[in-house]
């Protein structure tokens, strides 16, 4: 069953992603589809993450599985010494499905290997987290009607900031060109900069922050700039509201232009601009129920088809 | 004879691993699990060469490795020659391959990775044009070959 398992979407084709995004855009139309009926899904969360968790469950709830785990781990096993391994191999026996979020980078590769269900990653440290990637991608494709040829620009914290990450290779396929705003301290990494580079990727990076610089934006991927991650506190003060999204910002923007955010978001996006057509957030984290719900079906060998025809 | 060679007795069969950079000798003794042999190994350390300065040499007696424990020597000494010996003539000498995958040799540098806190084996995958970044299968970071550690 290893291979069934949904750890990255890094190595996933363009058709395998427009595949998912058809199945996703059924459960758009209508969420609750009793394809899981008498199936049970566990939801382990070795790290909190009330959104993620929430989402996962509900899909699982829409698609009428039953659902177990745990929210804390603090209340697991694991904190008595047990392997993830044992842990795993345990649940395996009750779940046909488990969603794992673990604070180790490689957790959920192992646990693929090791269990006899397959593995929905959801999250593993700093490393991936492909069902967000995933409600990314849906997301881009809903709002601008295609998915080729976008321009995307991700601002904000683009070192530490898994998300970007994941979504720049996964739209490898699709021909973006990508604008890069950050501070100095917080650059694209050089190492996905090459990555653009060896798939023929363009990039543009940007310091400045204004109307002129997004003007040309079909998506605005905004992310948080974290306190923690600067060592000097000076530089933080300086740069942090550097990058905030204003209200003026937006008078030169596309019409079609969308402002995404990974949430929970802080002081990154002024609220004024909550009520503007630009505003996507909210939407985008419904998505990943959408999003959520393919994935687990996905795993499980339903198809499109099953999806189509379970009304 | 030169020099060191006579510091370094011959062995009448086994295998012979030549031009080991002296920072990695100990590396190479634990690649290959020396300290748990029971035939004779004989060891060179900080010996003049001409091409590297100063080299090691290893001797082994009555041991001839497969080609995938040789090959694992890549990693930390992608330059040795290795010599088998019988009847005190070389019958075959050769150099050692990258690996595709290794399996349990290398030791992930991130303290986060899942296999450095599991009991469980390490698997790495030489990138790179030379194979000179190792790539952990679990946490994805990718690590130079100079920078390498043994598990």
């Amino acid at each position: 069953m290893q291979n069934s398992s949904l750890v990255t979407l890094a190595n996933h084709s363009r058709e395998k992603i427009e595949y998912l995004i058809r199945m996703a855009h059924e459960f758009e139309k209508n969420p609750n589809r009793r394809l899981l009926d008498g199936k049970v899904v566990a939801t382990l969360f070795f790290e909190p993450s009330t959104r993620t968790r929430l989402s996962f469950e509900t899909a699982a709830n829409r698609l009428g599985a039953r659902v177990i785990g745990f929210a804390d781990p603090k209340v697991t096993s694991g904190t008595k010494g047990e392997t993830l391994k044992d842990t795993i191999m345990m649940v395996s026996n009750y779940a046909d499905v488990i969603v794992m979020r673990h604070y180790l980078e490689g957790a959920a590769q192992y646990a693929s290997e090791v269990a006899p269900v397959p593995i929905v990653n959801a999250g593993d440290g700093a490393n991936q987290h492909p069902s967000q990637t995933m409600l990314d991608l849906y997301t881009i494709n809903q709002t601008q009607g295609k998915l080729d040829g976008l321009n995307i620009y991700m601002v904000g914290d683009l070192k530490y900031g898994r998300t970007v990450h994941s979504l720049l290779m996964a739209m490898r396929h699709f021909s973006p060109t990508f604008h890069f705003i950050a501070p100095d301290e917080l650059a694209m990494p050089d190492i996905y900069k090459r990555y653009c580079e060896e798939h023929g990727i363009r990039y543009v990076e940007h310091q400045d922050f204004n109307a002129d610089t997004i003007s040309d934006a079909d998506i605005l991927y905004m992310t948080r700039v974290q306190k923690e991650r600067f060592v000097d506190l000076d530089e933080y003060e300086r740069v942090k509201d550097r990058y905030l999204l204003k209200c003026n910002m937006l008078k030169k923007a596309r019409p079609n232009m969308k402002i995404l955010h990974p949430l929970p978001r802080v002081n990154e996006i002024e609220y004024l601009i909550d009520e503007t057509p630009y505003a996507y957030y909210f939407q985008q984290a419904r998505n990943g129920l959408y999003a959520r719900q393919a994935l687990i079906c996905d795993v499980l060998g339903i198809t499109l088809d099953d999806i189509q025809k379970k009304l | 004879m030169t020099h060191d060679k006579l510091l370094v007795a011959a062995i009448e069969n086994g295998t012979v691993i030549d031009h080991i950079p002296s920072d990695r000798l100990f590396d190479v003794v634990n690649l290959l699990h020396l300290e748990k042999m029971k035939t004779a190994v004989t060891v060179g350390f900080n010996l003049k060469s001409a091409d590297m300065g100063h080299k090691s040499i290893i001797k082994v007696a009555d041991k001839f490795f497969s080609d995938e424990e040789l090959n694992q020597l890549s990693i930390v000494a992608p330059n040795v020659t290795l010599c088998i010996i019988r009847d005190y003539e070389i019958v075959e000498k050769r150099t050692v391959v990258m690996p595709e995958l290794l399996v349990d040799t290398v030791k992930c540098s991130n303290p986060k990775c899942i296999t450095n806190n599991e009991p469980m084996q390490t698997r790495f995958r030489a990138i790179g044009s030379n194979g000179d970044i190792l790539r952990c299968c679990y946490c994805n970071r990718d690590i130079p070959r100079s920078e390498v550690r043994i598990k």
